[in-house]
């Protein structure tokens, strides 16, 4: 199942700023409601949520249960070269988390 | 006779007792969904106690802070914010952390972001929980150690503490 997608433009030109949009698939349980037999549900929520390209982490972010279940994140980042977008994330369970897809990037002169 | 009068005395005294000890624990039953659901946080925060804990004395300036949300969130469960700062984001002048408050959730700091001068435009967008109608805040910590901030209030008509599903 795939639990992460990630969407940015089709054609992104060398420097150039691009908006990702990033997608986690997660109940992200607050630990406040109860389920159908009244019992509470625990709090399991996604702790730390990273975003590499390439060498550089460009995103990082701590959510808590005042984020949304599936959780959906927007960012922009500068792109220089094709490089490859590492996302991983940890919860309060300790499941993990991880995605790769390649950032394509065109040189600027090509336009 | 006085053998009488002290056991009528005695139950008039019995049933004061298990009276006042049904009445306890009516209180108690009645009290205790809303300590269930720690309901607690229904007071709101003041904008002081929102940023201290976070920016422990340094200079705090409203300004250059935009926030984007529906004025109305039908559904506290979700709801889209974004956040904009103005910052040229070059590496000597940057926005490092970008940190979602709300005035009245159990949690008062909803989200906290690491941006850089990588990032290019300072620029994110979420979907948050909200308990109710408040005043939501937007504060950035710049590259300098300074903070700006920025506020929002959202009318919420459902929260997202109480609704199971």
């Amino acid at each position: 199942m795939n639990l992460i997608r990630m969407q940015w433009p089709e054609r992104i030109t060398a420097g150039e700023v691009v908006k990702v949009r990033l997608l986690v698939q997660h109940p992200m349980d607050t630990g406040y409601l109860q389920d159908l037999l009244g019992k509470l549900v625990p709090r399991n929520v996604i702790r730390l949520l990273t975003c590499t390209l390439g060498p550089q982490e460009v995103f990082r972010v701590e959510p808590s249960s005042g984020i949304a279940a599936n959780p959906l994140f927007e960012f922009f980042v500068r792109a220089t070269d094709t490089a490859e977008m590492r996302v991983e994330w940890v919860d309060d369970r300790g499941n993990r988390g991880e995605f790769r897809q390649t950032l394509t990037v065109w040189p600027a002169a090509s336009k | 006779m006085t053998l009488v009068q002290t056991t009528r005395h005695l139950t008039r005294r019995l049933w004061l007792q298990h009276g006042a000890r049904l009445g306890l624990a009516w209180a108690a039953v009645q009290a205790w969904p809303a300590q269930a659901q720690k309901m607690e946080s229904g007071r709101l925060l003041s904008l002081a106690e929102m940023l201290d804990p976070i920016t422990q004395g340094a200079p705090v300036r409203q300004q250059d802070v935009r926030i984007t949300a529906p004025i109305l969130a039908d559904n506290g469960s979700l709801v889209p914010m974004t956040v904009q700062v103005q910052s040229p984001m070059t590496a000597a002048d940057h926005v490092s952390h970008v940190y979602l408050l709300s005035q009245r959730n159990p949690v008062t700091r909803m989200a906290v972001f690491q941006l850089g001068p990588w990032n290019g435009r300072a620029e994110i967008s979420t979907r948050v929980r909200l308990a109710g109608t408040q005043t939501v805040v937007a504060l950035a910590r710049l590259s300098s150690g300074e903070f700006r901030y920025g506020q929002m209030d959202i009318i919420v008509t459902e929260s997202a503490c109480v609704d199971a599903s």
